[in-house]
């Protein structure tokens, strides 16, 4: 993992005593709000529905155990015992009070985190596949190149003032589990014939009111390009983004109206110009930063433990069948620690929960774990000789759901139970309709659903990517959900369709049920997954699960 | 033809807490939406909301909401103003356990 070196731990400190002084600033009356506000935000800090919301960044999804136990101590000190992880692998605390802020990130500063750029329009959190280095399908790790990335971005003081955010993801597997085709910039690495490893870069993805799925902007871009490329879309985009309309001023936008070709041209050029700059010491730089990702010293062990284990106990068998993916080294595994108990709210841990998960890794887990964009907690490097142990120990604290993957593994955003932009309520929809499969007793035996709530048109529940997607919004006063299907946010990115018109608060949950039903009845078996049925079937069976007696009526009266 | 003015309330955030608040007709700022000065007419409640937007030292993004009259005081219309009114529906957070520990 990187460790800050002097420069990274002097800026974060000088940064958290100017912010600091601009809060006291406020608070004397010496800046106005209309002052203050952008340097708040500058600085993560944004004012919600009932409270501010601070919002910390978790660089790549990566922390150590002191880092979890830090924002354990966060949550228990300066908000109300718990924190919400984000879909951008980002933690947010709901309830801080302004003067107790400065405090919160110098705590932060402590264990060499911070809140700098999760607001703005800037390069936001670089993230990642949260299996990054530990994943058995993967090319290279890439947490590498996200750290460069993360700091060739952070006060760059061509990119701090942007048309809009900008959000770069990087996959080093080619099973993307970063949705690289739904950000700003993707990146995917792959390598060339000759064995080199480098990136297929995409462009222009976005969710939100306009989603585009992100285009190749180049097929190979080496590790020496790779920042100076970046460099360069940014500068374009910078100089031939939309600045006139907010709704218009993404770069997917900046993309669709120059064209792709006209657009690469652009980066082209300013990419020749770039490169001769990049003198090389971006690469000793990287190297410095590769060695500090080195892989743990992997250790052997019996596994008959594992066996007998999963042999006799019927809820730790279920749990390792679901919780778990294939490591890249022999006898390990990769735990997924679900927040998504039924009844609960997605991405959610108590400080305890926090500091059973850090204790974990320090104890277990090589002293690493990750925030998943689904709202999940990884030990990424497990022996499995130790599962048995740490499964009893999550089960004692209530994070041993055994759903990952499953219909009751909901991404929610906060909806407007938190956020100010929200026109509907996520959280309770994902409550319910988790309550209800459990009650139900089917995920199981439905398989891989991915079912996503996003509370407004801005999509931080990543709707559009859900197989099953469902949109909040305010219909004349009433709250209203969409649904769409088909959506998917690996290598094979998809934007969902719409099935019609929406369904009121108390609807949803039976609404949701009604689709499920129908795939389980129309599958040609259980190894046919919900999205392949739905490639198979098309919209019409699901269409006539939601709307069955009224699409009668309207054809009855069409006839 | 212009929209016909329905009764208001003037709501801010505090700037310290963050939490929301409600402009009395006293001039000061309570936590409870019953509490709130019912305004029925449209020139009252510009000059309201100026005198709200004006105290920069105690309150951010002062807005009229629409509300009507319960048996208590005031009431929010809208399904977000209920829910300011009120806290998150997840825990019991926000006015809701306010409002319990002073019952």
């Amino acid at each position: 993992m990187y460790s800050y070196n002097e420069f990274d731990a002097a800026f974060v400190r000088n940064r958290v005593a100017q912010f600091r002084a601009q809060v006291d600033r406020r608070i004397d009356g010496a800046l106005t709000e209309d002052e203050f506000k952008p340097l708040r935000l500058m600085n993560g800090l944004y004012l919600q529905l009932h409270a501010y919301m601070l919002r910390v960044a978790i660089p790549y999804g990566t922390l150590s155990s002191a880092q979890m136990r830090q924002l354990a101590l966060l949550a228990e000190r300066w908000d109300r015992g718990y924190g919400h992880f984000t879909t951008r692998q980002n933690i947010q605390y709901n309830w801080p009070e302004l003067k107790d802020v400065p405090d919160m990130l110098d705590a932060l500063a402590d264990v060499g985190m911070h809140a700098i750029q999760t607001s703005g329009n800037t390069v936001r959190n670089v993230t990642a596949d949260h299996f990054a280095g530990a994943a058995a399908d993967e090319i290279a790790d890439p947490r590498p190149y996200a750290e460069l990335l993360r700091q060739w971005s952070m006060d760059h003081p061509e990119f701090q003032f942007l048309g809009r955010k900008f959000k770069i993801a990087i996959t080093g597997s080619p099973n993307d589990r970063a949705v690289t085709g739904a950000h700003d910039i993707g990146l995917r690495m792959v390598q060339n014939d000759a064995g080199e490893i480098g990136f297929t870069v995409l462009v222009g993805g976005g969710l939100g009111r306009t989603p585009m799925i992100g285009q190749v902007l180049r097929e190979f871009v080496s590790v020496r390009e790779l920042l100076p490329y970046v460099e360069a879309v940014l500068s374009a985009y910078n100089s031939y983004g939309r600045r006139d309309n907010k709704y218009k001023a993404r770069i997917k936008i900046t993309v669709h109206e120059t064209g792709l070709d006209a657009f690469r041209e652009k980066i082209e050029e300013r990419f020749e110009d770039l490169l001769p700059q990049f003198s090389g010491v971006d690469q000793d730089l990287l190297g410095e930063i590769k060695a500090q990702f080195a892989a743990p010293a992997w250790r052997n062990a019996p596994l008959e433990g594992f066996a007998s284990a999963y042999d006799s106990d019927p809820v730790f068998r279920s749990w390792a069948d679901t919780n778990l993916t294939e490591h890249r080294a022999p006898g390990y595994a990769i735990v997924s620690i679900s927040l998504k108990a039924h009844g609960q709210t997605p991405g959610d841990a108590t400080a305890e929960q926090m500091q059973v998960m850090a204790d974990l890794a320090e104890r277990f887990g090589h002293d690493e774990l990750r925030i998943s964009h689904e709202q999940n907690v990884i030990l990424p490097h497990v022996h499995k000789s130790d599962l048995p142990e740490i499964h009893a120990i999550l089960k004692a604290h209530g994070l041993a759901t055994a759903n990952i993957g499953l219909a009751s593994d909901i991404i929610a955003c906060p909806g407007m139970d938190y956020c100010a932009l929200a026109t509907a309520r996520s959280i309770p929809v994902a409550q319910q309709l988790a309550l209800r499969f459990d009650e139900l007793k089917i995920e199981h035996d439905v398989g891989a659903l991915k079912i996503k709530i996003s509370g407004c048109i801005n999509a931080c529940g990543h709707h559009h990517v859900g197989h099953i997607g469902i949109l909040g919004l305010d219909r004349a006063g009433v709250e209203n959900y969409q649904i769409t299907l088909g959506g998917d946010g690996t290598e094979t990115t998809a934007i969902g369709t719409r099935t019609g018109p929406g369904f009121a608060y108390d609807e949803i949950v039976p609404a949701v049920e009604r689709v499920i039903l129908a795939y389980l009845e129309q599958r040609e078996s259980p190894e046919e997954s919900f999205l392949e049925a739905y490639h198979r079937l098309g919209m019409a069976p699901f269409k006539e699960a939601l709307y069955g007696d009224s699409l009668k009526g309207s054809r009855a009266r069409a006839a | 033809m212009s929209r016909r003015f329905t009764p208001k309330v003037v709501t801010a955030n505090d700037l310290f807490k963050g939490d929301v608040i409600y402009l009395t007709e006293d001039d000061t700022w309570s936590r409870d939406h019953r509490d709130a000065e019912f305004i029925e007419d449209e020139a009252h409640a510009e000059i309201r909301l100026i005198f709200a937007s004006q105290q920069a030292g105690q309150v951010v993004g002062a807005y009229l909401a629409d509300a009507t009259t319960g048996p208590d005081g005031p009431e929010p219309v809208h399904f977000r103003e209920s829910f300011r009114a009120k806290g998150p529906s997840n825990y019991p957070h926000g006015k809701q356990a306010d409002q319990q520990l002073n019952a």
